[in-house]
């Protein structure tokens, strides 16, 4: 029963995190046909800027906190003004390839500036604790984890469906000329989705700073892929999709990592790859995408 | 109003608007026709900043803007209910309407808009919570009229309000085009269904291969050499 509970809340946990980063992607690609690759810098900006904090002499978990988000969102807004901007009418694999050039540049400034090696950032590190509840022993980071991640997507559907540029943001992923029609501004739409992009990887760097308990240039790399992967799962574009894709991926892995016997964890990943081409192949729009028929006006 | 002079665009080697010159007076319902392909929605795209002209001059209320931003034109009172109406299928008629009215900081005016839009157009109170991408092609044209006028525009710019709707529906949205014009709106109707254009008009230029090719009142229209059958057909 320990067991089984303390592998639901590694699949929620894991889960949850994977949607954050997933749905920073598709906001972002969902009005711009943008695949930011340099997403996973955005997670190591924050990084960085906790770490450096520390060093300053900001511990304060609180700050940290703060700090992590605040300077996420700014890292993506200052990206797509410097990068994104100048390419935003360019053919898409330009803008593909002007995220991994920011992407490559970033990081190599991490290793420049900073160290190529892996820094200590301890001061997230009281998030991560044991709680007991009488015989049960849960980790308090997967816990806040899944409510944060929870309330963050909440936070994210009432803006969305709520504010004039939440909506305009939702617009202007079917049909963004006619969102300027409105007289709404095209710079600021984007900059927003940029924001909110931003502030869930910030989200995002808190916990994995709190788990890992170290910062290092290729930090977000390999959470971005997978992200990549939830939001394919779920349907490219799709917030709800990413959300789903990126709850469904922490299922798939942490299942696997029961299911399989020891010796066979290696093909851990093969598999949840394996599983998730199965699923293309019946689905290839992905769970919560819409199939587009050739010809359709409206994309 | 509004004033165009010598507006040239240009898709690569294609020439779709030459020379254009134009002129939209206060009050006004100027009908804008011809035949597919002959540079009306690239016009009114250019009017509203979505296309960049080659060449030429866009003057509103004695200002160029020519090199204005879409939005900002928007903001200066010039509004378009685009070809193929373009509502935002994924929303709900209740927010198509208040993203129309994204420009104003009026929200009790702008509540009040809404309710005058619904009451009427009954349909789309019916229907105010649901996808805009579930209603008919009326509905949806009325929608997007609707949605345009949420800015409280000066002058309204429709380009095609007709198409793919069928004629009691058409004859309808011209009815309520009527009105706008009743109510002093100022108004560009680019239309290929030049007997419904015709109804309202004060003015009337046809349009064809990006050349003006008449100029004056709508009765004479029909009395110039064949320019009625030629151009615009039945």
């Amino acid at each position: 029963m320990d067991y089984a509970l303390q592998q639901l809340l590694n699949a929620l946990a894991f889960g949850a995190e994977y949607s954050l980063v997933a749905l920073g992607l598709a906001v972002v690609f969902s009005i711009m046909g943008l695949v930011n690759f340099a997403h996973g810098e955005i997670i190591g900006v924050s990084a960085y800027s906790v770490f450096l904090a520390a060093a300053l002499g900001l511990t304060s978990p609180f700050v940290a906190v703060l700090l992590a988000v605040g300077m996420a969102a700014l890292a993506a807004v200052v990206f797509e003004r410097v990068a994104f901007r100048p390419v935003r009418y360019a053919p898409t694999t330009t803008g593909l390839l002007t995220a991994f050039g920011v992407s490559i540049v970033v990081q190599n400034l991490f290793m420049l500036l900073i160290s190529p090696k892996p820094q200590s950032v301890s001061v997230l590190n009281g998030l991560n604790q044991m709680w007991f509840f009488g015989p049960f022993a849960v980790s308090s980071l997967q816990v806040m984890e899944l409510i944060v991640s929870g309330l963050t997507i909440l936070a994210l559907v009432f803006f969305l469906n709520r504010s004039t540029l939440g909506l305009a943001i939702r617009a202007a992923s079917r049909d963004f000329a006619t969102v300027r029609l409105m007289g709404i501004k095209a710079n600021r739409v984007i900059a927003t989705a940029f924001a909110i992009s931003g502030a869930l990887a910030g989200i995002a760097a808190v916990f994995i700073l709190a788990r890992r308990g170290s910062v290092s240039p290729d930090l977000g790399f390999g959470l971005v892929l997978k992200a990549f992967v939830a939001c394919v799962i779920g349907g490219f574009g799709s917030l709800p999709g990413a959300a789903v894709g990126g709850m469904l991926l922490g299922f798939i892995e942490v299942g696997l990592l029961v299911a399989l016997p020891q010796e066979y964890a290696g093909f851990k990943d093969a598999l949840t790859y394996a599983i998730i081409v199965a699923l293309l192949v019946y689905r290839p729009e992905g769970l919560l995408g819409q199939r587009i028929e050739l010809g359709d006006k409206e994309i | 109003m509004l004033k165009v002079e010598k507006l040239v665009v240009r898709y690569g080697a294609v020439m779709a608007v030459r020379e254009l010159s134009l002129e939209v007076g206060q009050g006004e319902l100027v009908a804008l026709l011809g035949p597919n392909g002959a540079g009306k929605s690239s016009t009114i795209n250019a009017l509203t900043g979505l296309v960049t002209p080659a060449s030429g001059r866009v003057v509103l209320d004695s200002k160029d803007i020519s090199h204005v931003r879409t939005e900002d034109r928007i903001r200066a009172g010039l509004t378009s209910t685009p070809e193929g109406r373009h509502i935002f299928a994924n929303l709900s008629v209740g927010e198509n309407l208040r993203l129309g009215a994204a420009t104003r900081r009026d929200p009790a005016g702008v509540r009040q808009d809404i309710e005058r839009f619904l009451s009427l157009f009954p349909v789309l109170s019916e229907r105010y919570g649901q996808a805009a991408g579930t209603l008919s092609g009326g509905e949806q044209q009325m929608l997007a009229i609707a949605r345009s006028l949420m800015s409280r525009p000066k002058l309204l710019l429709l380009d095609e309000p007709s198409l793919g709707l069928a004629p009691k529906i058409v004859a309808r949205i011209f009815d309520f085009i009527g009105e706008l014009k009743a109510q002093g709106l100022t108004l560009l109707v680019v239309e290929q269904n030049a007997r419904q254009a015709l109804r309202f008009a004060d003015r009337v230029y046809v349009l064809s291969s990006g050349t003006l090719r008449y100029d004056g009142p709508p009765a004479r229209l029909a009395d110039e050499h064949g320019l009625f059958n030629l151009y615009i057909g039945g």
